[in-house]
């Protein structure tokens, strides 16, 4: 028994007793399954598992309050509405915008963030991490730390590019096919049902093993492989709203389909559609990430998470982590924009259970 | 009875058309080819001579709609032609390593399946606690994972730091199972955290809405225990969904089996497939990629099937 070992019981043991007694039932909840986990924990792993306890319950509660502070920070500067969207918003949903806020201003500042090229070899293979590379060197002497900044503007814009591609081409056709109906409906209808049922990695090989795999393609492959999933959204979204008394108003007024489309459907169909333009996002931004680990995304030297997992993974077998940072990456971001739907889901959803 | 039957067999029907039209466009996508087969396959560099050598090899000659039935007629019979690259037989290839992929499928699923679905009720049941709002952000975490980041982390911790798991997981016929269930652990560990975290979820989702419906709301406020409940009124309607949300993640194993091949180099048909991408050996691509989809509609039939014969509204459609 050394210090910490007691400290660290005393600590958990400490906190749920008050919050038990402040009657905290949430907190007590939390905390003493902490407590009885930590027991279990010592027993097995003795202090070496206790200290990764401490480490990881000390992240969720850094983590906890960086949300907390970007949520009242946004609650500030944002106009009334929005203000009081987010006050209500839960701290996961302020931790998902937090993240998407720092890859985005990673992506677009790369250059000036990053301290080296993105192809810029600057010592030998697999240096390990000193004062001037913060990760170490990738298994050509690249920085790592300058790479990953970069990847964050590579791999997440040419997902971005992907997705919104995918959504216009989906939207569009959905809210057609929603307002004309009859035989194109049908006939866009089996289109995507066909492509829905191959699964979309393997369809994505298929088309890039024949195509190749140049950025532009794809970009073309992913989205029309993922435009059914918003087609199909949109289609039902927009049914329901064609049927609407309004829609029968503009049209004795003679608008034409896409004025229909555009200024009648569209804006009463905005809600459901941007939180699926998040997991659609998610979805793209996995797939991507999955060819480039598969060695047929982005083609080298351009630094992306998929390929630089793929090529450092060998370190692995050394007990390293650098290949584990890349991938850490995509996950982090994949999560943070499901948390920002799922809160918009449940916003959406009216509040249902 | 015969009212069923005629549904099966109109859903199977159906199935059987889609399986079609995929291996039409599987067929046609390499049609498309700038050029065609040959001059990919030899490159720029070719000589007339040996093009019109490859074409003639390969049938290329001859239309592309009767190739196309010919491949189709050999690959109903087993037969996917010669690959480009080995020279070999495509069958003998993925012969082996499709009956690996689908053991390392169904290792995850036997695990997978009771854990989920046993979880997912728990926290339907449990909904909007504490312990619900943790399993929410612990399974959304492992959903937005990408495959290979929690095979690394598994090979990290459990093979190279703890050294409990063999992080290769090579196989070969001589091997007994137990040695087999010991070498595939960890990549059948990956596929059933992602796996069971969906299920989780889409249980959770099903449970919650029959909960809400009235009958169950009567149930309550008849005085019936909790559990009775459960067992009595809310389970024998939620086996359609169940089955539904079980056949729908073995389809998504089926597909989410290639990363995690190639992260423990596992000798099944994603890493056969991966491998003949990059080699753009299309004879090997096509083959695999048709099994790939086969098997994929094969669940999602049975998932449809499945729902129609547990639910009685869908067995007597108006």
């Amino acid at each position: 028994m050394n210090y910490f070992i007691i400290g660290f019981y005393a600590l958990v043991i400490g906190a749920s007793s008050l919050a038990a007694y402040y009657q905290k039932r949430t907190a007590f909840l939390l905390l003493f399954s902490l407590t009885l986990v930590s027991f279990v924990m010592g027993i097995v792993g003795g202090e070496a598992m206790l200290w990764s306890v401490t480490i990881l319950a000390g992240l969720i509660a850094f983590s906890a309050g960086v949300s907390y502070s970007f949520r009242e920070f946004l609650v500030i500067i944002l106009p009334a509405d929005a203000a009081k969207e987010m006050r209500t918003a839960p701290l996961t949903a302020g931790f998902g915008l937090f993240v998407i806020f720092t890859y985005a201003i990673s992506g677009i500042f790369a250059p000036i963030i990053a301290p080296y090229g993105e192809a810029e070899v600057i010592s030998s293979a697999f240096a390990p991490a000193d004062e001037n590379m913060l990760l170490g060197a990738d298994q050509l002497g690249r920085d790592m730390f300058s790479r990953i900044i970069y990847g964050a503007r590579n791999t997440v814009g040419l997902a971005l590019l992907a997705t919104i591609l995918a959504f216009v081409m989906g939207a569009t056709a959905g809210l057609y096919a929603a307002t004309k109906g009859g035989k194109l409906d049908q006939l866009l209808g089996r289109i995507v049902d066909v492509i829905m049922s191959i699964p979309s990695l393997i369809f994505s090989l298929l088309l890039l093993s024949i195509f190749g795999t140049n950025t532009a393609t794809l970009i073309i492959v992913i989205a029309i492989i993922y435009a059914p999933r918003v087609f199909r959204l949109a289609r039902s979204v927009g049914g329901n709203v064609v049927v609407m008394d309004y829609i029968e108003a503009a049209k004795l007024r003679g608008e034409g389909t896409w004025y229909l489309i555009r200024k009648e459907i569209l804006p009463n169909s905005t809600a459901p559609l941007i939180a699926e333009f998040g997991l659609e996002f998610c979805f793209v931004f996995l797939l991507v990430a999955g060819l480039s680990f598969l060695g047929l995304g982005i083609q080298p030297p351009t630094a992306d998470w998929g390929s630089m997992v793929r090529e450092n993974a060998t370190l692995i077998s050394f007990g390293e982590i650098t290949p584990l940072i890349p991938a850490g990456a995509i996950a982090l971001l994949t999560v943070a924009v499901n948390f920002v739907v799922d809160w918009m889901l449940y916003r959406s959803s009216g509040l249902k259970e | 009875m015969g009212d069923i039957l005629s549904i099966i067999a109109k859903r199977l029907g159906l199935g059987l058309i889609t399986l079609l039209v995929i291996s039409i466009i599987i067929f046609f996508a390499v049609e498309l080819l700038p050029g065609d087969i040959a001059q990919a396959v030899l490159g720029q560099g070719a000589t007339e001579d040996n093009l019109a050598a490859l074409r003639a090899e390969l049938g290329l000659d001859r239309a592309a709609p009767v190739r196309y039935f010919e491949w189709l007629g050999n690959a109903v019979t087993g037969d996917f032609g010669n690959s480009l690259v080995s020279k070999t037989s495509v069958a003998e290839a993925i012969g082996t390593r499709f009956a690996n992929t689908l053991f390392l499928a169904t290792y995850a699923a036997v695990i997978a399946v009771p854990v989920a679905i046993f979880l997912g009720v728990l926290v339907a049941l449990f909904r909007n606690s504490v312990f619900d709002r943790v399993a929410n952000v612990v399974t959304l975490t492992s959903i937005s994972s990408p495959e290979f980041f929690l095979g690394y982390i598994l090979i990290l911790f459990l093979a190279v730091k703890g050294g409990m798991f063999p992080a290769i997981a090579k196989i070969d016929d001589g091997m007994t199972l137990i040695d087999k269930l010991d070498r595939t652990f960890l990549p059948a560990l990956t596929m059933v955290l992602v796996v069971v975290a969906h299920m989780m979820r889409m249980t959770r989702a099903s449970i919650i809405n029959l909960l809400a419906s009235p009958y169950v709301e009567m149930a309550r406020l008849k005085g019936v225990p909790a559990w009775k409940v459960i067992v009595k009124h809310t389970l024998p309607n939620a086996w359609a969904p169940v089955i539904n949300v079980v056949a729908l993640n073995l389809a998504y194993l089926i597909t989410g089996v290639v990363l995690v091949e190639v992260v423990f180099v596992y000798p099944g048909i994603g890493q056969l497939l991966v491998d003949a991408v990059t080699k753009r050996d299309f004879p090997v691509v096509q083959a695999c990629c048709l099994i790939f989809a086969a098997t994929f509609i094969l669940l999602n039939l049975a998932a449809d099937v499945g729902s129609i014969l547990t639910n009685p509204r869908l067995r007597h459609p108006k």
